[in-house]
């Protein structure tokens, strides 16, 4: 069995670079609430879609649209739109989270391709059956926290594939239901599809040379002159807590997923596709993930020790892990 | 989300080891560089959305002066100011000169240059976000067409800046 590569891209740009470095399908969203990555500048209109449709199937890639946000009351006429219209642009599957975007996928468009987005925090087989049985789900996207252990154990009791992620930010809330950023800002990530909005992202640069980032009225962490940093998100945030002395990462430090050293083993227990994370990411960031990934996939599938290049550079804080996909004592 | 943060410490005021040149030299040429960009690229704007009226001021540590920018398709501005006459701006971003040509050249990206503490952004960080992502969405490299106003010479001073940056990029 041969994994899929499965790449990010933000802008059509992102979209031809994840391609020509050798993506086997990418994902992405349009310009509005529908997708999980609903970011001021970012994102595919229908032309763009239809452009990158046909640049990835020209070259034997894929394009998956993520609509995988959840609708609210009085909304849902946004995300029919955006499933009708990936389907009427040829797009090879849709990534959803919310069960009535599923049966609206499945009702109308029995022939597309349905993924299950890891927003829809199904880790257990009787979860995943469900959404297999009830919507003809063809792949799962896992959340990140389960070993490799357990992921070999869940591929033999479900029905569909499996897709994990492999590289990029390392989010460990029950995917999905992180409500921090709707708390503090009235935007919600799984709604409204934005996490941190950058609108209510502030920098402070202090006269001692540290920087004080602020999401809304809070502050959220304060990096000293020669600290490596972090995203602007609550849950990566330093916090003051009655139990400690010095502020301390309460939810997740800001670190990234890295699975190459995991690749033969991922790929030994069945799993069908590696997602890179990294919508919101650049070109740059993309061509080197993307080739670096390529290759050691490659090198795998062939019998050979894969070339594990340096992505730290790329990495939140600079640092990686392999987090509970290695052992559930990661922290 | 954004990539920024602050540059770290040696850049700061590294403008004084350079003379300031006469920056009325240098307005026609910035104003010639943004036209074309814009001409090439008229998509980009539409990343931009209500930031296009945005008044960017990005500092590249070296430099003796910072430039303003205000990509508004219908009144586009891009020029050299004193750093003693900075005008007020909704966005400042400061980085070292290398990385920002990296960012124009796609050959950088800005969230590892703020996860490293190589850039810094004060001010409205969604417009810095926008801009960003319409200059990320520009295919082929802005660094290139604006070298290409120039003819040779502009290639060969971009390949030799593209040289230096790569070994300062190495030697970091």
């Amino acid at each position: 069995m041969r994994p899929e590569l499965i790449c990010p891209a933000g802008t059509p740009a992102a979209l031809r670079t994840a391609v020509d470095a050798g993506a086997d399908a990418v994902y992405c969203g349009f310009k509005n609430a529908t997708n999980a990555r609903n970011f001021p500048g970012l994102n595919f209109t229908p032309e763009e879609l239809a452009q990158g449709v046909q640049y990835a199937h020209a070259r034997g890639a894929k394009v998956l649209l993520a609509v995988n946000s959840f609708p609210t009351a009085g909304r849902f006429d946004l995300w029919r739109d955006a499933v009708d219209t990936g389907a009427r642009l040829g797009v090879d599957a849709v990534i959803v989270a919310d069960i009535g975007v599923a049966a609206y996928v499945a009702e109308r468009h029995p022939g597309l391709r349905l993924h299950l987005s890891v927003q829809a925090a199904a880790s257990s087989p009787e979860a995943i059956r469900y959404y297999v049985r009830e919507f003809g789900v063809r792949r799962v996207v896992l959340p990140r926290i389960l070993t490799v252990a357990e992921i070999r154990q869940v591929k033999k009791e479900i029905p569909c594939e499996i897709e994990t992620f492999i590289f990029g930010n390392h989010g460990l809330m029950v995917e999905g239901r992180c409500s921090l950023t709707n708390y503090v800002t009235g935007l919600s990530t799984n709604m409204d599809g934005v996490c941190s909005p950058a609108a209510q992202v502030h920098y402070d640069k202090e006269p001692d040379g540290c920087v004080a980032t602020r999401l809304g009225d809070f502050t959220i962490d304060r990096f000293g002159p020669d600290e490596q940093a972090g995203y602007p998100t609550i849950c990566k945030g330093r916090y003051h807590v009655p139990a400690r002395d010095d502020a301390y990462y309460a939810f997740e430090e800001p670190v990234s997923l890295n699975l190459a050293e995991l690749l033969p083993q991922l790929i030994e227990a069945g799993v069908e596709a590696f997602k890179i994370e990294g919508r919101q990411r650049s070109r740059a960031y993309v061509r080197q993930v993307v080739g670096n990934f390529r290759k050691a996939v490659d090198q795998v599938l062939a019998g050979e020790a894969p070339e594990l290049a340096d992505l730290v550079a790329l990495t939140e804080g600079q640092k990686q892990t392999v987090g509970a996909f290695g052992s559930k004592k990661w922290r | 989300m954004t990539g920024l943060a602050q540059a770290k410490s040696g850049a700061a005021g590294a403008g004084r080891f350079l003379p300031p040149p006469p920056l009325f030299l240098l307005q026609p040429i910035l104003r010639r560089v943004v036209r074309r960009v814009a001409q090439l690229h008229p998509n980009l704007f539409d990343r931009l959305g209500p930031h296009c009226n945005a008044r960017f001021v990005i500092d590249a540590a070296e430099l003796p002066f910072v430039l303003l920018l205000v990509p508004d398709p219908e009144n586009l501005i891009f020029r050299a100011v004193s750093r003693r006459g900075e005008p007020e701006s909704d966005a400042r971003i400061r980085g070292r000169f290398f990385d920002l040509l990296g960012l124009v050249d796609g050959a950088e990206d800005g969230d590892a240059l703020f996860f490293s503490r190589e850039l810094e952004i004060t001010g409205n960080t969604e417009a810095v976000v926008c801009l960003r992502n319409a200059l990320d969405d520009v295919e082929g490299s802005i660094a290139e067409d604006v070298a290409g106003l120039f003819g040779a010479p502009g290639r060969a001073i971009l390949a030799a800046l593209r040289r230096a940056g790569n070994r300062r990029g190495k030697s970091r």
